[in-house]
């Protein structure tokens, strides 16, 4: 047991003891170091004016990650290295991306800066990126800017993301990989007492030990959600347990039959498989978020919160994804849309947790497609999201698996919609139609701020015509605004 | 007509104005060292003051206020209502009807009906939570059909008029008419409201405020604390972004953390949450625009009758200059020979509307595109063919206002420059192709022009004052009623300071803007900050300069021209100096290196009454070509290019400047597609945080994005180093994005208006689609 959270900051361990079960990495720099070069902008991991930079070890590199510090909770950083904007200066002189955004004329007013500098040293540091305006703006797409319109800055990152990394960061690594390495340790955390605690597990039993022991406790995994639990509804969470030390709970296994994820496997670290698997959940999991929320939130939390809302859950289901939970006594597995009962409401009982995903491979004879309806096309959360998974024999459709978010309280199978296409001749549109009208009958969608009830059933309908008309053979090209696709679909089998 | 600068072209040769240095303060942005009110060391026992609410009320009596678990929450030091207003309860601009706190009566979602004191920040949020209070609710006025019902207004209705519309129109051969609903929007500087008040001796107040606006705040504070202005300083080095929401916005937050600090005897800092902000404080205006148009065959505008319906929110605040505004530019660029522009502020239980980037005027502007635009679809001309077409000339170069656009060359000049740049026709005929070869995705393609009116329209706002010092070893006190915002208003002065001693720019020194040295500013608004702020602070160096002249012409007997300042240098003659020793020399013959430096904008004049006279010091033009592709089965959009020029006069630094047409830009096209304010049924604003209300990304701008500055003679008027205001003009350029998007549902059904209202979100746009595809079904 270790009553401690340790982490380099400037070439420094620092190791705490008070920890707070709410406390943010935001306010520890700002309260407690009165380092405030890190903003505040919306205090809900929106606009990036807070972010920071992580490196943790991933395959034995040193890996810098952008965070939102306003909804990270202090625990979490554990073991990482913390990078803020006061520490990319070097003997008076300024970083390359520093340098840039000056040289280029990347700031107006200011505020958001620091975040947008401390994104693009994450950038400068990542290996293996493709240097184009697309590479660019995705990194960027969690840090608003209201003055410059982007332009300068997009362009300071092209100047200095893409060389090799040299900077005080890349001379001292042999030394921070070697400092990072002596962090790590596989005790339990448990800073406080049993009334109100950080905690963090090394072992999914002593979590199931403590989750049993605290059924009223609070998992949190990327904080991406449960950060403004905090910051905004103001809750009063005092047993925090989270999850990111649990040894193999952020696994990615790919197999021959699939993709095992583990409940702590945030989206970036699951893009790749994603996108191997079918080029729209690389192009969906691009615009989950933004590189903050991918690098801290994971696709078990997207899915365990419930929320009707999630991007994820709608192709997870279509892709016929299943569930691991665990609890002190008990495993269990179940298809993912069984887990989703209610608004707000999900079939897990107390004590117990989402350790994993399982989610197959398509066969050779199906296509799938997604897509994701937003006022705006980054950083949004969708009005209408669709996933479409087709079993093609010979040209017609012998099965469909149809799911939609945002058309009810739960992510949701459209029922209807999947039985009515059944036997529908890709060649020939007008046995389409059963499955469209079909549609109609599978939801009763609500008005928001994001869309209306008549926009959703009417986008709905669309994107199952879009998929259609796709593996049908009409180019993404003819169909899709956004040129932003990793790769084209093969004409459905 | 232009003349010719013959006095600046045999100058000796510009060292630091017009060119392109950094933004005074680009380095410490780089590093986090650049200071906001937040950032600044707090003083010892500062308290935190976060506002109260009632959570879902509208519009209704206090009831009961049951502030006790308020009271006794834990850091509580104190709690605030309007009981404890020691003077008066009110922060308007002027008109007296903006309470610091409810007076009994919830007027708006979101009031403020009390404040929390406490220790912490999170203290006083959580605390602000507890509070009981009931509201006995009524019906409120929320739309402008509602008000029309109701007959509420803040201010009366008010108009233009010209020739006579009512023959006009009926004579014109072809009539059109419409209406098209133009949305809000959220200002979203990135630093939120804050102030930080800290008590000083006989009832002082000195706040730090992160306001457009230091002397409004300074009066607000002594008028809620019953004490002389003079008791009063504000003071602002920089915010994380105005846009005309710290203008009149501010006040309340500095009133609110200078009565917990005349309550408590502490410093205190108020800093509002970003939902509470979004909640709390104005957003750009959002009309109704019922338009009628006459026109001939060939497309020249008749007559035009236009109504502008205004929800101006539940108080004046800035209205009356908004929506003035609104008519000045309800013209775009056109000559309109008969014309009636009405306007009608309503009063709605709503937010009071206030400054936004263009007060006003993008909404009129962008009614004129349209009727534009309803005129080349009728006629199945290009709409740009019928834009110059209507373009003010050497003929018709009236406004409806009575200023004549003098300058209309440039324009003319511009847009010709802009057809060419963007290679408009034959990217006119790609589009036309595109689309007949595409059965989902269409394209559109709009060039659409700007002219905007620079100077308050508020007369006596049109004065700036400056306070410069020359110090002993040479360098330079610089300050100047203008803020800083982020527009670079502090670099641009002091490059003009630096080129007036012949000092490089390390030796002047950028203060903050502070109601001690500057008294009785108008607020940094209407794009005007430069052109007053600088001429100011130039006149006073010059004073300076012209003092060291006088007494080295004496002292060396040689004439003034003789003698030249330059690279921390002065040249008398062949001899040379350094400043410091010329500095020193003066002072010790006892001559004042110290000068405030006051300038008020020549030449203007307004006649409300009337609606006639030169309201405007000039003009400021520009033009944008956008071309946008849309997915009419999702409305999904992209903007493929923009092209932009624009005039800037000669720019005072043109990589400023350039951000300036950038930013502004961008966020003219947020306005006009993602972001969208929505209330619900009830009144109560749904989408007030960045993760409902969708400013734009690094993604949504262009790939292909051409800015240029427009090449001309300068500005005719003698403002400072002949440059033009910059600041909110190129907002209005986003007016190509919104035609494009109607260009491309206009494909879909030739001959038909789309009925696209603003902002043009992937639903709005699928409304349009459907509706015209359902007029061309039925006909």
């Amino acid at each position: 047991m270790r009553d401690t959270i340790r982490f380099l900051k400037g070439g420094d361990v620092v190791e705490l003891t008070d920890v707070g079960s709410t406390e943010t990495v935001l306010e520890y720099l700002r309260l407690r170091r009165l380092e405030t070069g890190t903003k505040e902008g919306c205090g809900e991991g929106d606009c990036g004016a807070c972010t920071v930079a992580l490196g943790r070890l991933i395959d034995g590199k040193m890996v810098y990650q952008p965070v939102n510090s306003c909804i990270q909770l202090l625990g979490m950083i554990d073991g990482a290295e913390l990078v803020t904007v006061e520490d990319l200066v070097q003997d008076k002189r300024l970083h390359p991306v520093q340098q840039a955004m000056l040289d280029l004329h990347g700031s107006q007013c200011g505020f958001c800066t620091p975040g947008f500098i401390m994104t693009l040293f994450t950038l400068y540091h990542a290996t293996e990126v493709e240097k184009s305006r697309k590479t660019v703006t995705e990194w960027l797409a969690g840090n608003l800017c209201r003055c410059t319109g982007y332009r300068p800055i997009v362009d300071a990152a092209l100047l200095a993301c893409f060389e090799t990394a040299d900077d005080a960061f890349s001379w001292r690594a042999k030394e921070t990989r070697e400092q990072i390495r002596a962090l790590a340790d596989s005790r339990d955390i448990f800073i406080g007492d049993s009334d109100g605690f950080f905690a963090s597990p090394a072992s999914l039993d002593g979590l199931a030990a403590l989750y049993d022991q605290h059924p009223d406790a609070t998992l949190v995994a990327g904080a991406t959600d449960v950060g403004l639990w905090i910051t905004k509804q103001m809750r009063d969470l005092p047993k925090m347990v989270w999850l990111g030390r649990i040894d193999g709970l952020d696994r990615v296994e790919e197999t021959p039959s699939g993709v095992l994820l583990g409940a702590m496997a945030t989206y970036q670290a699951t893009e790749a498989s994603m996108t191997r698997l079918s080029p729209d959940l690389g192009e969906l999991w691009k615009r989950i978020g933004s590189k903050q929320v991918r690098a801290s939130g994971t696709v078990g939390g997207n899915i365990a919160n419930g929320s009707p809302i999630g991007d994820t859950p709608p192709a997870l289901i279509a892709l016929g994804a299943t569930l691991e939970l665990q609890s002190a006594t008990d495993n269990r597995a179940l298809s993912l849309e069984e887990f989703f009962i209610g608004y707000g409401k999900q079939d897990r009982s107390p004590g117990e947790f989402v350790t994993g995903l399982f989610v197959p491979r398509l066969n050779s004879n199906q296509a799938f497609r997604c897509y994701k309806i937003s006022k705006r096309f980054d950083q949004d959360i969708s009005s209408v999201m669709a996933a479409f998974r087709f079993t093609v024999d010979e040209g017609v459709i012998t099965d469909a698996r149809i799911a939609y978010g945002g058309m009810a309280a739960t992510p949701k199978r459209a029922a209807g919609a999947e039985t009515a296409l059944k036997g529908a001749i890709l060649d020939d549109p007008a046995t389409w139609g059963a499955g469209m009208q079909a549609l109609a009958g599978d939801f009763t969608p609500m008005t928001d701020m994001r869309a209306s009830a008549e926009y959703r059933n009417e986008t709905a309908r669309a994107l199952l015509a879009k998929a259609l008309m796709e593996i049908s053979g009409t180019p993404d090209s003819d169909l899709r605004v956004l040129a932003k696709r990793e790769a084209d679909h093969d004409r459905a089998a | 007509m232009t003349e010719p600068l013959e006095q600046e072209t045999i100058e000796i040769p510009l060292k630091h104005v017009r060119k392109s240095l950094p933004h005074d303060s680009a380095a410490k942005h780089v590093t986090g060292t650049a200071t906001y009110i937040d950032d600044m060391p707090e003083a010892i026992g500062t308290l935190h003051v976060v506002p109260g609410w009632a959570k879902q009320a509208v519009r209704g009596k206090i009831q009961s206020l049951d502030l006790s678990d308020v009271q006794f929450s834990p850091g509580v030091v104190a709690v605030l209502t309007a009981d404890n207003v020691p003077g008066t309860n009110d922060c308007s601009s002027g008109f007296g009807d903006d309470p610091v706190l409810a007076k009994g009566e919830i007027l708006f979602y979101g009031q403020v009906v009390f404040a929390v004191v406490a220790k912490t920040r999170d203290q006083a949020r959580k605390a602000a939570q507890k509070a009981r209070i009931d509201v006995a609710e009524i019906t409120p006025i929320l739309t402008q059909e509602d008000a029309v019902d109701a007959e509420t207004i803040v201010l009366p209705d008010y108009q233009f008029r010209r020739g006579s519309p009512e023959t006009g129109m009926p004579a014109a051969e072809e009539i059109q008419s419409g209406s098209m609903r133009i949305g809000g929007q959220e200002h979203f500087y990135l630093e939120g409201q804050i102030a930080m008040a800290v008590p000083e001796e006989d009832g002082g107040m000195l706040v730090y405020s992160s306001t457009q606006h230091p002397t409004e705040v300074q009066h607000t504070i002594a008028k809620v604390l019953g004490v002389p202005d003079a008791r009063v300083t504000a003071e602002v080095r920089r915010m994380g972004g105005g846009f005309g929401g710290k203008e009149s916005q501010a006040n309340q937050w500095a009133s609110l953390a200078a009565l917990g600090a005349h309550a408590t005897g502490k410093a205190c800092k108020c800093r509002l949450d970003r939902d509470d902000d979004m909640i709390m404080t104005g957003k750009r205006h959002d009309f109704r625009v019922d338009w009628k148009i006459g026109h001939d065959a060939e497309g020249k505008i008749r007559a035009v009758d236009l109504e502008f319906l205004s929800r101006c929110g539940y108080s004046v605040d800035l209205s009356l200059g908004v929506n003035d505004r609104t008519l000045f530019h309800a013209d775009s660029s056109y000559f309109y020979p008969d014309a009636l522009i009405r306007s009608r502020r309503l009063r709605t239980d709503t937010v009071s509307n206030t400054a936004f980037r263009g007060f006003g005027g993008p909404q009129g502007m962008l009614a004129a595109e349209r009727m534009i635009d309803a005129i080349a679809i009728k006629l199945g001309k290009d709409p740009l063919t019928v834009r110059k077409l209507n373009f003010y000339n050497g003929d018709h170069n009236l406004t409806p206002f009575g200023m004549p656009v003098e300058e209309y060359e440039v324009m003319h000049d511009l847009i010709d420059t802009l057809e060419t740049s963007s290679d408009y026709w034959a990217r006119r005929e790609a589009v036309k192709e595109f689309n007949a070869s595409n059965a989902v995705l269409k394209k559109g393609l709009a060039l659409t022009p700007i002219k905007f009116g620079i100077s308050f329209t508020l007369k006596h706002l049109n004065q700036a004052g400056a306070l410069v010092h020359l110090y002993t070893d040479g360098s330079v006190h610089l300050n100047h009623g203008g803020t800083e915002m982020g527009q670079g208003l502090y670099q641009k002065i002091a490059q003009v300071v630096a080129e007036e001693f012949g000092v490089t720019l390390d030796k002047v020194r950028i203060t903050a803007t502070n109601t001690s040295k500057v008294p009785n500013t108008g607020p940094t608004a209407a794009s005007s900050g430069t052109d007053l702020n600088a001429m100011a602070a130039k006149l006073a160096a010059k004073k300076i300069k012209d003092r060291l002249v006088n007494f080295l012409s004496e002292q060396h007997q040689c004439k003034a021209e003789a003698i030249h300042f330059g690279d921390n240098k002065v040249l008398v003659g062949e001899q040379s100096f350094s400043l410091a020793e010329i500095a020193k020399q003066a002072h010790m013959v006892r001559i004042q290196m110290s000068h405030a430096g006051y300038y008020a904008t020549p030449g203007i004049t307004w006649d409300r009454d009337n609606a006639t006279g030169r309201p405007f010091f000039y003009f400021a033009f520009g033009g944008a070509c956008s071309e946008v592709t849309i997915d009419t089965m999702t409305g999904e959009m992209t903007v493929d290019r923009v092209d932009i020029l624009h005039d800037v006069g000669h720019s005072l630094n043109p990589a400023i400047d350039i951000g300036q047409i950038e930013g502004g830009f961008v966020q003219g096209m947020g306005w006009l597609t993602t972001e969208e304010l929505v209330w619900d049924d009830k009144g109560r604003l749904r989408t007030h945080a960045p993760s409902t209300y969708k400013i734009p990304t690094a993604s949504d701008i262009p790939e292909d994005f051409n800015v240029n500055l427009y090449e001309g003679n300068g500005n005719p008027e003698d403002t400072i180093y002949r440059s033009k205001a910059v600041g909110e003009p190129p907002v209005m350029l986003a007016n190509s994005v919104f035609c494009a998007i109607n260009d491309a549902v206009a494909s879909l059904n030739p001959g038909e208006l789309p009925d696209l209202d603003a902002p043009a979100t992937p639903e709005t746009i699928m409304k349009a689609v459907r509706e015209i595809r359902q007029r061309k079904a039925s006909s």
